[in-house]
């Protein structure tokens, strides 16, 4: 089907709309990238040489490479630790004991109210006070920046555990107990692995959400990759072109790691019969599983 | 001073309730903003017209793939910095709305996502019947597939509106010093020995206004799911 669900297959009156309709879109798309580029003329912001500048060795070696390193070494602590937290809070959520599962419920749902923000600005100005003595004060910012993230994220994917177990068909669990495995049994040679194997191209978009957070790290001085390109802009009166690079390079990644995420999603879907398709990588996914239905 | 007399004078020196009043009023209008641009991108995106899917499509790919506080960076220190563009001829008023539009702007792609995955929910035959009894495209749309489609957004609406009540925070980012974010800075900078304290107030702030949007737009997807 090509069109959705809302339109039929338009007669000869139907396609001449749609053939004015796509003159207006591409008028649209003119006119907004048109002024653009004049207000940007006005401005003298198309200046070659505040272009070009972006280009040199030193806006790249000094800059744009050490800033995109910290993202990406803060994104990739922060991606294992909440790996390790999820896991740890996901199963407390399905374990056998009443107060084990309230005490992970709680936690998790408290981290993924709070906004990342607050938690990360807390534990820099928190730290810088506590003059933690395995933490030299130059880490303050990156370990700020990796334990609110882990916070946040490991709370979603501790999410992601218990609904990926209770997302399994029925009949898992069933065959399990049916051959004599116990609670435990069943969860770990059964339910478990094939929920995270489930997991994993959700896994892949909350990447996306880490790295995107990264970038909050700015507020609190942390010199990532948005910072560092701030601070090129500053130094070389290009702070525009500096900021545009920063988000194209962020839209690229992001943009490959959720084509990714789709490609691990289909290759997936013949080892387990958990959904394997990632959620649109929201903020925040509560009650996804809810919302999407069997 | 017991914690509590504690907590009750940094609430009431510092005004904590105006700062989350700021948020909420970012909210409002970011999602007033968002539900506008992104039902409409949400339908540019399903109608069968190449340019308007294009456009729609590259929106959704350009902002919900830039961190938001990129977003506001542009806004402030590039639109407003270098273009000169000014939204608002109070100075203050000027920050916050450069921090709603952004909010908004990049919420929207998420919105039209939940738009667009509810009007997916509807199955081909509810069309192919409204068709069928002799409906045309906008009574159709109207009295068929529209309400249906609006019951399956609502839990991922909701989803997008908590999210926007938390990131309303990376206003900071864009100047807005009355913020939840930048209070609770400025208590901790003269505060230094309640630093848990202080985080816990406003970390129980912000769970007590998610918690029941969450409670309330899952209770209303169950309520108004259609039966299938």
């Amino acid at each position: 089907m090509s069109a959705s669900v809302l339109f039929d297959s338009p007669g000869p009156r139907g396609r001449r709309t749609i053939a004015i309709l796509n003159g207006v879109g591409v008028l649209l798309a003119l006119v907004v990238v048109g002024l653009a580029l004049w207000k940007f003329g006005q401005e003298g912001q198309l200046e070659a040489s505040r272009w070009t500048s972006l280009l040199t060795s030193n806006a790249w070696t000094n800059y744009f490479l050490p800033g995109l390193r910290s993202t990406l070494l803060a994104a990739l602590f922060a991606v294992v630790l909440a790996l390790a937290f999820g896991l740890a809070f996901g199963l407390g959520r399905l374990a056998p004991y009443r107060v084990v599962r309230m005490f992970a419920g709680a936690v998790v749902e408290f981290f993924r109210a709070v906004p990342v923000l607050i938690m990360m600005i807390a534990l820099w100005l928190g730290l810088g006070y506590a003059k933690v003595s395995f933490i030299p004060s130059t880490r303050v910012p990156l370990v700020a920046v990796v334990v609110a993230l882990m916070l946040y994220n490991g709370s979603i994917i501790a999410e992601l555990v218990r609904s990926g177990v209770h997302g399994l068909p029925r009949g898992q669990r069933e065959a399990a107990a049916s051959i004599g495995m116990t609670h435990n049994q069943s969860l770990a040679y059964v339910q478990l692995p094939q929920a995270l194997l489930a997991m994993l191209p959700s896994l892949v978009s909350q990447f996306v959400i880490i790295l995107k957070d990264s970038a909050l790290g700015y507020i609190i001085t942390f010199n990532e990759f948005l910072q560092l390109s701030r601070q090129f802009g500053a130094a070389n009166g290009n702070m525009l072109q500096a900021l545009v690079l920063c988000a194209v390079v962020f839209i690229v990644i992001n943009w490959l790691l959720t084509k990714l995420a789709d490609w691990v999603a289909r290759r997936l879907s013949s080892h387990t019969s958990g959904r394997t398709a990632p959620r649109t990588p929201l903020p925040v996914q509560r009650a996804a599983d809810e919302a999407a239905g069997p | 001073m017991n914690l509590f007399e504690q907590a009750w004078y940094l609430i009431t020196t510092y005004n904590v309730p105006g700062s989350f009043w700021v948020n909420i009023q970012l909210t409002f209008w970011a999602g007033l903003g968002a539900l506008v641009i992104g039902t409409v991108m949400g339908l540019m995106r399903v109608a069968p017209v190449s340019s308007l899917q294009w456009l729609g499509t590259s929106y959704v790919t350009l902002f919900r793939n830039m961190p938001l506080t990129v977003i506001m960076l542009l806004g402030i220190q590039a639109i407003w910095g270098q273009l000169k563009i000014t939204l608002a001829s109070d100075f203050y008023l000027n920050f916050f709305v450069y921090a709603a539009l952004g909010l908004a702007l990049y919420h929207a792609a998420f919105v039209c996502e939940a738009v667009r995955s509810g009007i997916n929910t509807v199955p081909l035959g509810q069309a192919e019947a409204a068709r069928a009894i002799g409906l045309s495209f906008l009574p159709a749309a109207r009295i068929v597939l529209l309400p249906q489609a609006f019951r399956g957004a609502i839990a991922p609406l909701g989803n997008v509106l908590i999210a926007l009540i938390k990131n309303s925070t990376v206003a900071a980012a864009a100047s807005v010093a009355t913020e939840t974010s930048s209070v609770m800075k400025t208590m901790i900078d003269q505060n230094g020995n309640s630093v848990v304290l202080i985080f816990l107030l406003f970390a129980i702030g912000y769970v007590i206004l998610v918690v029941p949007v969450g409670v309330v737009t899952t209770a209303l997807s169950r309520r108004l799911a259609v039966a299938r």
